[in-house]
């Protein structure tokens, strides 16, 4: 019985790596400028716990063989070293090992979140709502018109509430169901929810951030890939939550240009 | 040959029967004679002015609904005007003066979800007349109707799948009208007014035909969810088909 | 050290059936009683869990006999994508609180470890009995929840805010989200009540020879384990108390104003953080799961220590270990919260402390192997669970790697990676850590052995069917599929489709396998084979009285400790070990001055 535990272990062992080592499932193409760092990160981790995972089930596997067919009047012998070995290993292997990975990944997260959007960037808003998210471009003059919760009409396409008879801003606001940026330039996402928690997440991107009711969050990225990428919601929400989703098109500068001029038509 | 008494008693009886339910059946012609005799209402509902501008519906967070439309382009539906100023989507209802049975029609009117839309977008019963809702899409809907708090009628909200079976409902109060939701395509919006007696909606030209109205003076409603009510006051005789035509001003 | 006093826990013998059976202060009946509420508890969270995969794969299916479960949430036995988030809710609840929280600490803790200190009952008797009822008003209204309304909460069990207080948000969240609050404000008191309970038997109920470093690892994990609940629960409470008020009485300690719902603006709450709800929520949350895993940790490293057939190459540092990882679990809340919005200077202070929690739990992981070097092995179902455990805990913790990295968490949060990472790391090595407590301990509970034969089969369908169900998880997530999603309709998820359909077969497989265990449960209680006092030749106070104990333990006279807790792989009169409680002079295998 013990053997066919030590051999079930192994199986699985090397059944898991399969397909990470195949690729089969794994993180789509990265197409932004800071996604390379999470990828090598999230690289050397797999390394490393792959590794102590091989090597954990197989040495139990081991063990379990071996100390299930003992002979009579064995003698119970102790790991080389005993305990102090395995505190050095504990402290020294994995211990120094995961902090490492701590300490170089926070290269990666400052990247994002501590290096400020650059002045030049495109601003776009985009308000996550039960169930669906909407984006709103400032136009020509840059600025986004005030929002007002109390005027928020879904069924006349009122989606964030803004006054274009009254507030000077918002006349020339552009308000869309689907993202699009051009590629290669710096986007500036500001996030704020109509209702509950949700959470803008883009894989490709390899950007997630949560929308907080009550609070104004902030993103920046930039895409270096054209293509039609999804958008999903990652944050419970309700009942729609499966399909709360919207499109990121990441088009070349010429298409971006033609694209706003015509969102702009249909306001 | 006689007729033996307990034989003479089976045919005096069946005879009796015939008699009562043929009384029966005559006054209820009677009856429908009378009905049949009531009058129509009928008129246009114009819009006077510009109708404001019925913004485009972007579908693209569905896809099965936005391949319905790529040829055509959806649009909010809160004031739908024709060229001659024709509004659709107004309920028009006899608001007072209404003797007949509360509920005038014995069918079911159907709510269809289709293409990402309520078909149709306006839609009204009687209070208690069932009414049932239908998914024709290939993506779940969630249908929310919100009847004004506190009232007779209560707010609901409930999923149905593709291909579910209807969902058949009722109202308890008239109210006009209930505004209709679905969560998770925000753009669809619809209306059920539940009215008292007979209504009709109007078309694409703004016409509207109540039948079977019995003479007498009524006071006529037209309900239209962004301009919202008109009354006007209407004599109906016998016989004489009566026109009342609404016109309400765009702002 | 404490000698026994005679009046903290002596009470007279049970007379009546409703003080024997029902209202009984005797911790062994508590003991019995909590088990059997987790039971209860896993069956209903595990066809829960079969509804929820079931859906998964076909979500347009009619389920029979689900419409009479409710008939709003599926309307003609369909599922709708609310109700799937409500059951999803249940079971999470269910699970996390009523079947992780109870069984492993309150069913086994307090069956075992009054035994194993040599006391007569736990210190507070009837506080014993008052936290057990407490947990049980607190699971029925939990399950009453599905009777009301719109059905049982839609939230998750972590009921983020503010779609936990706003009644509007979704069906299940009016009268549903109150009852589940209610609940598990109820369960806080019956866990407050318990913790209590635990740490003064542990440190004032001691027999004579008793000293701390020679109790077991099971108690040294309850100990533990009831010093980190006393805090967790502490917040939990007050934190679901204003998470009703917010509800019902019209405060604002969770919502902003200015929401707007279905067109309507949100008047009447205003000033309320929902990242406060978070923090209150996770500072109880993540101290919960090692409450969840510490006391399965205890038990397997008893059990495997039993089955070595040697003690463990050093006690103190597990008891160090166990220590630390209670202590360092109060500090890595916020990485929950990486993405959530909160300061990312304070992600990266979460981060470290996330990180260095692998220390502690790597080491006793080292131990457990590296003490089996050079050691026997006794192949029982009891050892096998607990040998699985340890392939599980290494497999689950060893995800967490990722999730500890804010970075790598930013593509990870929210996807199935996570899912599978607790649910291999708590959930199903928690379970291991229950069957193997179950298998080892039966014959001293209920005084007749389990069938091995029966215990092997069930450890090999759920072994396997465990790491089939869940391996598959970190898959999904490196691909980005996000969680609680009822049904897969995005473009890029079709094609992970075939492998959730095995993921379901799997689930309902291994959940058919479980039967086994059931059938084995209750067939041994009645008809198992006579156990006698020490059928695993074990080492600790409880293998020292008989099988089932009696109703002060020892019979009137508290036993005597002259030894540590194990005292195997020596040459002794009993065999290769000797009991603590035995006067027999021997080599001891371990001096008590070891390294640390």
């Amino acid at each position: 019985m013990a053997k066919f535990v030590a051999v079930t272990l192994i199986a699985i062992a090397i059944g898991s790596a399969i397909p990470i080592l195949l690729h089969i499932w794994m993180p789509p193409a990265d197409i932004s400028t800071h996604g390379h760092l999470i990828d090598a990160q999230m690289a050397d981790t797999m390394v490393e716990a792959g590794i102590c995972f091989i090597a954990a089930q197989l040495i139990l596997a081991v063990f379990i063989w071996l100390a299930a067919s003992r002979p009579s009047g064995y003698k119970i012998r102790n790991f080389p070293g005993g305990s102090f070995v395995l505190v050095l290993a504990a402290f020294f292997l994995v211990g120094t090992e995961v902090l490492a990975l701590g300490f170089f990944g926070t290269k990666a997260w400052a990247n994002i979140y501590f290096t400020p959007p650059s002045a030049d960037s495109l601003p776009v808003q985009v308000q996550a709502g039960q169930f669906a998210f909407y984006f709103r471009y400032p136009g020509p003059d840059g600025k986004f018109g005030p929002i007002h919760p109390e005027m928020i009409n879904e069924a006349n396409q009122n989606l964030f509430g803004i006054d274009v008879d009254h507030d000077q801003d918002a006349k020339d606001d552009i308000v869309t169901a689907e993202m699009g940026v051009p590629a290669n330039k710096e986007v500036h996402l500001l996030m704020h929810s109509k209702d509950v928690g949700h959470s803008f997440y883009v894989r490709e991107l390899r950007i997630q951030q949560d929308f907080v009711p009550g609070l104004d969050l902030s993103l920046h990225f930039t895409a270096t890939k054209t293509g039609r990428y999804e958008i999903v919601c990652t944050q419970l929400c309700g009942l729609g939550h499966y399909n709360m989703k919207a499109y990121l098109n990441v088009m070349s500068p010429t298409d971006y240009d033609s694209w706003i001029k015509q969102q702009a038509a249909l306001q | 040959m006689s007729v033996p008494v307990r034989h003479r008693a089976v045919i005096f009886f069946c005879a009796l029967l015939t008699f009562v339910a043929g009384s029966v059946m005559f006054s209820q012609y009677k009856v429908k004679a009378a009905a049949l005799s009531g009058s129509s209402i009928s008129g246009i509902v114009r819009l006077e002015g510009t109708a404001p501008h019925q913004r485009p519906i972007d579908m693209s967070k569905e896809p099965s609904c936005a391949l319905m439309h790529k040829a055509n382009l959806v649009t909010t539906e809160s004031v739908v005007a024709g060229p001659d100023g024709g509004l659709k989507n107004v309920v028009v209802y006899i608001s007072q003066g209404w003797t007949g049975p509360a509920q005038a029609s014995t069918a079911s009117p159907i709510l269809d979800q289709k293409g990402c839309q309520y078909i149709p977008h306006v839609m009204a019963v009687n209070a208690g007349q069932p009414f049932k809702v239908l998914n024709s899409d290939q993506t779940s809907h969630n249908v929310h109707p919100m009847p004004a708090p506190g009232g007779a009628n209560q707010e609901w909200n409930k999923s149905q799948s593709p291909g579910a079976q209807p969902i058949v409902s009722s109202w308890n109060g008239e109210e006009v009208a209930i505004h209709v939701k679905c969560n998770i395509h925000p753009w669809m919006s619809g209306y059920i007014a539940v009215v008292k007696g007979p209504y009709s909606i109007t078309n694409q030209k703004g016409a509207f035909r109540i039948e079977n109205i019995p003479p007498g003076d009524y006071t006529l409603s037209a309900w239209q969810e962004t301009y919202g009510t008109q009354t006007q006051k209407v004599t109906v005789a016998a016989g004489k088909p009566a026109t009342v035509n609404f016109a309400f001003k765009a702002k | 050290m404490h000698d026994v006093s005679s009046h903290v826990g002596h009470h007279a013998p049970p007379q009546g059936f409703f003080r024997k059976y029902v209202f009984s202060l005797d911790h062994k009946v508590i003991g019995k009683q909590y088990y059997g509420l987790g039971l209860l508890a896993v069956l209903i969270g595990m066809v829960l869990s079969w509804l929820m995969r079931i859906h998964l794969i076909a979500p347009n299916a009619t389920i029979p006999g689900l419409k009479w479960l409710s008939s709003t949430g599926a309307p003609g036995g369909v599922m709708t994508p609310e109700y799937y988030l409500q059951l999803m809710t249940m079971h999470g609840t269910l699970m996390v609180f009523f079947v992780l929280t109870t069984v492993p600490l309150a069913g086994f803790g307090n069956y075992f470890l009054p035994i194993q200190i040599g006391a007569e009952d736990m210190a507070f008797p009837r506080f014993n009995m008052m936290s057990f009822w407490a947990t049980f008003v607190g699971f029925c209204v939990l399950i009453a929840a599905f009777f009301v309304g719109d059905g049982p909460p839609l939230s998750g069990w972590t009921a983020y805010a503010p779609l936990s207080v706003l009644a509007g948000a979704g069906p299940g969240q009016a009268m549903g989200q109150t009852l589940w609050a209610v609940s598990i404000a109820i369960f806080c008191i019956g866990q407050l009540l318990g913790s209590l309970n635990f740490i003064t038997t542990t440190l004032d109920l001691r027999t004579k020879g008793m000293m701390l470093m020679r109790m077991p690892l099971s108690t040294w994990a309850w100990f533990i384990t009831s010093c980190i609940g006393l805090l967790a629960f502490a917040v939990l409470l007050p934190a679901c108390i204003l998470l009703i008020l917010d509800r019902v009485a019209g405060t604002s300690f969770f919502v902003p104003s200015h929401l707007v719902i279905s067109d309507q603006v949100i008047s009447n709450h205003s000033g309320g953080s929902p990242l406060l709800w978070q923090h209150l929520f996770w500072f109880f949350g993540h101290p919960e799961v090692y409450i969840a895993i510490l006391p399965a940790i205890g038990i397997v490293s008893h059990i495997l220590i039993n089955s070595y057939r040697r003690p463990l190459l050093s006690h103190r540092v597990v008891i160090y270990s166990m220590i630390a990882i209670g202590f360092l679990s109060y500090m890595v809340w916020g990485h929950h919260m990486f993405v959530s919005g909160m300061s990312p200077y304070s992600a990266v202070v979460f981060s470290f402390p996330t990180l260095a929690i692998t220390i502690p739990a790597t080491l006793i992981t080292l131990i457990w192997i590296g003490s089996l070097y050079g050691a026997k092995l006794e192949v029982t179902s009891a050892s096998l669970f607990a040998l699985g455990f340890v392939s599980m805990f290494v497999t689950g913790g060893l995800s967490g790697f990722f999730l500890a990295q804010p970075s790598i968490d930013v593509y990870l949060h929210g996807t199935y990676f996570v899912v599978g990472h607790f649910h291999m790391v708590m959930g199903v090595a928690a379970i291991f850590g229950m069957f193997a407590g179950t298998y080892f301990w039966a014959p001293k509970m209920f005084g007749r052995m389990m069938s091995e034969t029966l215990g092997k089969v069930h450890f090999w369908c759920t072994f396997v069917g465990a790491y089939c169900i869940f391996m598959p998880f970190h898959y999904l997530g490196l691909a980005g599929n996000v969680r609680r999603y009822s049904a897969f309709v995005d473009d890029y998820l079709q094609p992970l489709l075939p492998a959730h359909k095995f993921i379901t077969f799997a689930a309902l497989f291994t959940g058919a396998a479980q039967l086994i265990f059931l059938y084995n449960l209750v067939r041994s209680r009645f008809a198992g084979p006579p156990a006698d006092e020490n059928p695993w030749h074990g080492t600790s106070l409880e293998w020292a009285t008989s099988s089932p104990p009696p109703w002060d333990n020892f019979g009137g006279r508290a036993p005597v400790v002259y030894h540590d807790p194990y005292q195997y792989g020596i040459e002794a009169s009993s065999g290769d070990y000797v009991m603590q409680n035995s006067p027999e002079q021997i080599q001891t295998v371990r001096e008590d001055k070891s390294l640390l």
